[in-house]
């Protein structure tokens, strides 16, 4: 999908304060993103450091994205369970699916976190929702209702070539 | 050396009221509990080294409250990668203390490498453009009234000697009123 699109349909939803590690699964679309005026993006140097910033966006009322690519997981496991999931505070991973498919896809440092990206969630106990080339909107209103609920981190994964 | 109960004394007793204040997990948080416990308070309670990038994003988000930051150097080394950003992103109402004992006491005293490594360098290195060392409860005192009349974002490394305080009781708390209590707080004007 273009990217323009894909940044509305957060803006739209009030998801405006953004922070995180690039990943080339967003292309194109996270230079625009970076460019967007009606975006805050602030370039984290891990992504822990991200969620920590994008979480401040609920004390206003908001919720916060994080951008990333799976790899970072496994830098953010301890404040996920720590932090987000202690203190019940909500924010939007978004998380670019490297090495999804396995080999030969993508480079080998991709295919164990690729293979799994879900398993880790779902041990975790955070929502997440796959994105495709049509339905963004639902599945992140399915998404936001379901971690405002419980009062949790989600996540939205988003595999190559899906946003261009 | 200050023992670094009397450097969070002063600090509490010298934070103004509507400031927002926010500290890093083990003594350093219980300490403050113990001190001066107010609900703009935050007690990150586990996370270690987060504490800097939570403080970053609520004085980009809240940009009229003055985020006063209070870790450890166990902290501040575990994400050192967060000086620089916070440096870059300069947001003019970031205090950020550094209570730097040179061990990880909350753990039993281990040594860390703050005493090999100056901290108030690596600050000023990363950009902060306002770093000051105290080593005395008087350049102490001297430090936070000048941080009235300053541009942040300010690091004041404050070297700190380990004496550790019996009976500190733990916060009792619960995250989840921490987290509403801090937020209600914040949005009172």
């Amino acid at each position: 999908m273009n990217a323009e699109f894909f940044w509305n349909v957060f803006k739209d939803r009030s998801i405006n304060l953004f922070s995180g590690v690039p990943d080339s699964t967003f292309g194109e679309a996270y230079n625009q993103m970076i460019l967007d005026p009606d975006i805050r993006y602030i370039p984290a140097v891990r992504e822990d450091v991200a969620l920590g910033i994008a979480s401040s966006a609920f004390f206003d009322g908001y919720i916060g994205g994080v951008i990333m690519q799976n790899s970072g997981i496994g830098n953010i496991v301890n404040t996920l369970s720590s932090f987000s999931m202690m203190y019940h505070i909500p924010v939007l991973l978004i998380i670019g699916w490297r090495g999804y498919g396995g080999p030969p896809n993508d480079a080998p440092e991709h295919w164990i976190m690729g293979s799994k990206t879900t398993d880790i969630l779902e041990l975790l106990e955070i929502p997440y929702a796959i994105v495709e080339q049509n339905g963004l909107e639902n599945s992140l209103d399915g998404l936001l209702k379901n971690i405002q609920h419980r009062m949790c981190p989600g996540a939205l994964l988003v595999r190559p070539d899906i946003v261009q | 050396m200050i023992p670094r109960y009397q450097v969070i004394r002063r600090i509490l007793s010298r934070i103004p009221k509507e400031d927002v204040l926010i500290t890093t997990t083990g003594m350093i948080s219980r300490e403050v509990f113990d001190i001066y416990d107010r609900p703009n308070n935050f007690y990150m309670l586990g996370s270690m080294g987060l504490l800097s990038s939570f403080g970053l994003g609520l004085a980009i988000t809240f940009p009229d409250k003055r985020i006063w930051i209070l870790e450890g150097d166990g902290s501040a080394l575990m994400s050192l990668g967060t000086l620089p950003l916070i440096a870059s992103e300069s947001p003019k109402n970031i205090v950020h203390f550094v209570l730097d004992n040179e061990a990880y006491e909350s753990t039993g005293g281990q040594p860390s490498i703050s005493s090999k490594v100056s901290l108030e360098q690596i600050a000023i290195s990363s950009g902060y453009p306002n770093v000051t060392k105290v080593t005395t409860l008087e350049s102490l005192e001297i430090a936070i009234s000048e941080i009235h009349d300053s541009v942040g974002p300010i690091l004041c490394l404050a070297k700190c000697g380990i004496e550790p305080v019996e009976g500190i009781s733990r916060v009792t708390i619960s995250p989840e009123d921490i987290r509403d209590r801090f937020r209600l707080a914040l949005n009172n004007t």
